[in-house]
């Protein structure tokens, strides 16, 4: 199955291209993502950084809706795209719903980066170790979603896992 | 259901190991039996039992799964004529609780379930006949935080751990309907009934938001290099919010996150240093009981030197 590429405009942080180079498209994922994180980890601003992990997400769920063929939603849910992609992304397919909570906690430490409030903001010390595990949760839910892809010709391996005679 | 009564009634159950805890998972279950016999639980093993369809039975025909599982309850129902299965295996008690949930809900798959149980010359299961709850239920409701509270002897003294679930416990919603019932009931989204045992066995649980994401315990043998980038993702995550420990409630999470840890350090290089006990282990260790006795020496992650460094073993 070939690789969807995203057409988004080019430039570092928010909006950068997904670039390609594995073999197939979980790996092509994963790689990357490895590559966009790289590139956040530039960014000085924690607030931007949380900008750029946030559109890194949305860009794997974006991925996957257009590897099943579908066409990615721009809707929103509770504000943000992300939980919108998931839900597309998890219809008929129960399995998938192990990333939901990933998904949600890539918005709580999105919320904590960028509180409304800007007197809300985190201590330095806090923001840094929450921008460091909201990068591990964009690369989770990166692995996870990879792994999807690279098991889709061979059947899920879930718990909600479908079962390959259920056409029979 | 009244505190008390659930109390009385999960004072004694049935006992359903499933595979892992005789294999990979074996001090799981030697630490659930010392736990259960320290605070005067009791375990009456399900006679007989077999496998309660994984996810490899699953994946070729559901209904036989549900069979599977529902042989199981029905033999803790009218042989032991018990009222509660334990299942402390994140993947029996979800299989289980699948299967009731199938059964109570879908006529074809209690025709086949009928079917193969009158094949096999024994009852068949019928929805509602056993409650089926996990280690964790057993222990936070047959027992509860404040009493365990007052039974710590050997308190875990701050130690910091990162509670792994998994996704088996809380997934999918529909088939535990007994959680997201608010006060007393475990949650699905972030569950909690691990953290709170082992706070109140001394230990101080980090925030930790990987508690229920996938560690590709099921792509292990197809796909080992993404397992593995799976698990190094959970114990980097785990050890920057600063764990010393990641506690585990499932066999098939732990032995993954046990094994990853050693490919992730001898295939890509990268070493972490945290350890995994399952918490039956940490309850054991707190209840006073040595780290032998709930079978710390079989884990492969050496978690003697984290309890050492804290002065807990």
């Amino acid at each position: 199955m070939s690789i969807v590429a995203l057409a988004r405009d080019a430039g570092d942080g928010p909006g950068a291209p997904m670039p390609r180079t594995g073999a197939d498209p979980g790996t092509a994922l994963v790689d990357a993502v490895e590559v966009r994180l790289t590139g956040v980890d530039a960014l000085a601003d924690p607030r931007d950084a949380a900008c750029a992990m946030l559109a890194v997400a949305d860009d794997v769920l974006v991925d996957w809706a257009a590897f099943r063929g579908d066409t990615p939603t721009q809707a929103t849910r509770e504000g943000f795209r992300l939980l919108a992609l998931h839900r597309q992304g998890a219809q008929d397919l129960p399995s998938f719903n192990a990333c939901r909570e990933t998904c949600r906690e890539i918005v709580y430490h999105f919320n904590l980066l960028r509180p409304a409030d800007p007197g809300d903001a985190l201590p330095a010390e806090d923001a840094a170790r929450t921008r460091v595990m909201m990068g591990l949760l964009v690369r989770h839910l990166a692995l996870f979603v990879g792994g999807k892809m690279r098991s889709a010709r061979v059947g899920e391996f879930c718990c909600a896992s479908r079962p390959i005679r259920q056409d029979d | 259901m009244d505190t008390d009564d659930r109390k009385q009634r999960y004072r004694k159950v049935a006992y359903y190991p499933g595979c892992a805890l005789e294999g990979t998972g074996h001090a799981y279950n030697r630490s659930t039996k010392a736990v259960g016999k320290a605070l005067g639980l009791e375990l009456d093993e399900v006679p007989n039992w077999n496998c309660c369809g994984a996810m490899e039975v699953k994946n070729v025909d559901p209904k036989v799964q549900t069979y599977l599982s529902s042989r199981v309850m029905s033999i803790a129902a009218n042989e032991m004529h018990a009222d509660v299965v334990m299942a402390p295996c994140n993947g029996c008690y979800h299989n289980l609780k699948k299967a009731e949930y199938d059964l109570a809900h879908d006529a074809a798959s209690r025709e086949t379930v009928g079917a193969i149980a009158a094949k096999a010359g024994h009852a068949p299961y019928e929805a509602g006949q056993v409650e089926t709850i996990h280690a964790l239920d057993w222990i936070m409701h047959g027992v509860g935080e404040d009493e365990l509270r007052k039974r710590v002897s050997n308190s875990l003294r701050g130690l910091k751990i990162a509670n792994y679930y998994g996704c088996m416990y809380t997934r999918p919603r529909h088939i535990f309907p007994e959680k997201d019932q608010g006060p007393g009931s475990d949650s699905t989204s972030k569950p909690h009934f691990m953290d709170d045992l082992l706070e109140a066995a001394g230990a101080v649980n980090v925030d930790f938001p990987l508690k229920t994401a996938c560690c590709g315990g099921a792509h292990t043998l197809s796909d080992s290099d993404l397992s593995t980038k799976l698990v190094l993702n959970i114990l980097r995550a785990a050890e920057a919010a600063g764990a010393d420990v990641i506690a585990t409630e499932c066999p098939t999470c732990h032995s993954g996150l046990e094994m990853h840890q050693v490919r992730a350090e001898k295939v890509l290089g990268e070493k972490t240093t945290v350890k995994m006990l399952y918490f039956t282990q940490l309850l054991g260790i707190a209840l006073g009981l040595s780290p032998r006795q709930v079978g710390v020496h079989e884990n492969v992650s050496d978690g003697r030197e984290a309890l050492e460094a804290r002065g807990i073993a």
